[in-house]
């Protein structure tokens, strides 16, 4: 059971930090736990982890991708990080044969997706991560809400052979979960219940999808809010119950809205249920340089723009 | 250990046969050195394939399957008849090798370079958990075009992975072409040197040169170590030998044809007078 943390203006622990302790408790209790790294150990805090279970390739994220298939075909788990652009596209084929086509267990973490990438600017900007991840047969993808989701994602991958990646902001992002809150991999969580419209949302984006559905309810237009933190499998089933009861969907994601949550939602809808849909999202654009505030306006994904295009279908 | 190589050797050219066409070329430049490994150097169990303690093989040069698969065959992973089922739908054994498919292929490989890395990372597992089981990595010339090859073996040196050798098939042509008309490799030996390499070559075609040096650079601690084979396309047939498109050749002409089933007639003959030896 999910809960919503009392305090949602409070900012949680550094993801990054989340990923390496979590993943310092799991090699502690099995050493088959192996964590991989691109020369960016220090941005990701991956420095900190159990010497024994590190190995740092180098700026190599093709061979990274192959040494820890490698390393699964003789037992061990690989958890990978690297900025979420060359986490994906930089090594999509080693990905999709060594990975996917080879049957090994890839764990992934890209991290800074979409806006968040900040001042690295478009190089180092991925709106396509969860697009290009979506096209391997079999692969799990999950875009974390928040420090406690989070958590249960890195634990969850270990136990999910096969390629998973998962996406998150290196820096602490605004709460959204009490801390006992459960999840399950696959299953959406519905925040909260209204009958006018749905707001399905995924990653940092959740916390400003709540604020959204706050702001609509002081006009008296009551959302429901969906965390579709698992993109992939898509809870389908969710979907079809929120088409059903309440027929206009919103989805809302830090990606380009071709081949992501949007894409999935709409893909699943046009030959399962009807419903009013509309993506917000990046729409045929590159990313740029600017601070992540600057950039989420930039995009319309801050709180104000999601507003004004969730009102554009009431 | 001759026996083998010729039956390798006869096996590949009949799978050519039933298959009408096939990537003859690098597949006969490795027959020496898959009859030295399989029939002396690796340590394996053909009854339990998965067996933990084995010697790994990564043939990264993936097109050059149905050598491997001819090389399984005779030690036993699989029954010979296989080998007339290559790249029919459904089939376990594919032009390129799978892992999930057949007994006895440890990594699945075909996208050039990829097998490297992930030869480098089994290597690095198996060095974590202290087995002493060995990684066998065959590449080709051409295929060190692709820049993972030096990402891989910038890793393997760096990290002293002396139980993965990385073996390099110098047979000189790529599918266009000589490689030093498509993209000149230069000096590979010296390069593999340069990259922090323990390395040796040999003739590619001489059993005994292969196992020597082999057996040598296994000896090798604390630097990663590479033996480049000197080796001809189609090597072992000096029809196919000549033949200027060899890398993959089909048998849809006279000519072609008859030296393939002269080619199959005399090996048949030499592994009989072996057998009566």
């Amino acid at each position: 059971m999910s809960k919503l943390t009392s305090n949602r203006e409070e900012f949680g622990k550094e993801l990054r930090q989340v990923v390496v302790e979590t993943l310092n408790e799991m090699i502690e209790k099995d050493p088959t736990v192996v964590a991989l790294e691109a020369d960016l150990g220090g941005a990701s805090g991956f420095s900190k982890i159990a010497k024994e279970n590190l190995i740092n390739v180098g700026i190599a994220e093709a061979n990274m991708v192959g040494v820890a298939s490698g390393l699964n075909l003789t037992g061990f788990v690989p958890y990978l990080h690297t900025f979420s652009p060359f986490a994906t596209r930089r090594a999509f084929d080693q990905l999709y044969l060594s990975g996917g086509y080879s049957d090994t267990h890839l764990n992934i973490y890209g991290s800074d997706p979409g806006f968040t990438a900040g001042v690295n600017g478009g190089t180092h900007t991925s709106y396509e991560d969860v697009a290009l991840m979506r096209m391997i047969p079999n692969s799990v993808i999950c875009d974390a809400a928040d420090e406690v989701q989070l958590k249960f994602i890195v634990q969850a991958f270990k136990e999910r052979c096969g390629v998973n990646y998962f996406r998150a902001n290196r820096k602490a992002v605004r709460k959204v979960y009490q801390q006992d809150s459960e999840f399950e991999l696959g299953k959406g969580v519905v925040l909260r219940t209204g009958e006018d419209v749905a707001l399905i949302a995924s990653g940092q984006l959740v916390s400003q999808t709540l604020d959204v559905a706050e702001k609509l309810a002081t006009e008296g237009i009551q959302a429901t809010v969906i965390d579709m933190f698992t993109v992939k499998p898509i809870d389908k089933e969710l979907i079809l119950k929120t088409a059903q009861e309440i027929g206009k969907i919103v989805t809302i994601e830090n990606h380009s809205i071709y081949g992501g949550l949007g894409s999935s939602v709409a893909e699943f809808l046009a030959e399962n249920g009807k419903a009013t849909l509309k993506r917000i999202g990046v729409d045929e654009r590159f990313g740029q340089v600017g601070t992540p505030d600057f950039l989420q306006k930039e995009y319309g994904l801050d709180m104000l723009s999601i507003y004004q295009k969730v009102k554009e279908i009431l | 250990m001759e026996k083998l190589r010729d039956t390798i050797r006869l096996d590949v050219l009949k799978t050519l046969k039933t298959m009408g066409y096939g990537h003859l070329g690098g597949a006969l430049s490795i027959v020496e050195l898959l009859a030295a490994l399989y029939g002396s150097e690796m340590k394996f169990d053909a009854k339990n394939p998965s067996w933990e303690e084995r010697d790994r093989l990564v043939l990264s040069k993936g097109h050059a399957g149905i050598a491997l698969y001819a090389t399984l065959a005779n030690a036993g992973f699989f029954p010979k008849d296989w080998l007339d089922t290559v790249n029919v739908g459904g089939t376990n054994l594919p032009s390129h090798p799978d892992r999930l498919k057949t007994a006895g292929v440890d990594v699945t490989t075909g996208s050039l370079g990829q097998g490297t890395s992930i030869a480098a990372g089994i290597a690095y597992g198996l060095k974590m958990k202290k087995s002493s089981a060995f990684t066998y990595l065959i590449c080709g010339d051409g295929e060190l075009n692709e820049g993972q090859c030096w990402e891989a073996f910038q890793f393997i040196a760096h990290n002293q992975l002396d139980n993965c050798l990385v073996i390099i098939d110098e047979n000189k042509k790529q599918l266009d072409g000589r490689t030093k008309d498509i993209l000149n490799p230069f000096d590979i030996q010296e390069k593999m040197r340069a990259f922090g390499f323990t390395t040796q070559k040999v003739d590619g075609s001489d059993l005994s040169s292969i196992q020597k040096a082999i057996h040598e650079l296994k000896q090798v601690k604390n630097s990663a170590i590479a033996l480049v084979l000197d080796t001809t396309k189609g090597q072992g047939i000096p029809y196919f030998e000549e033949l200027s498109d060899n890398h993959s050749v089909k048998f849809d002409n006279e000519e072609n044809r008859l030296a393939l089933e002269k080619a199959i007639e005399e090996l048949e003959v030499r592994i009989n007078e072996q057998t009566n030896e």
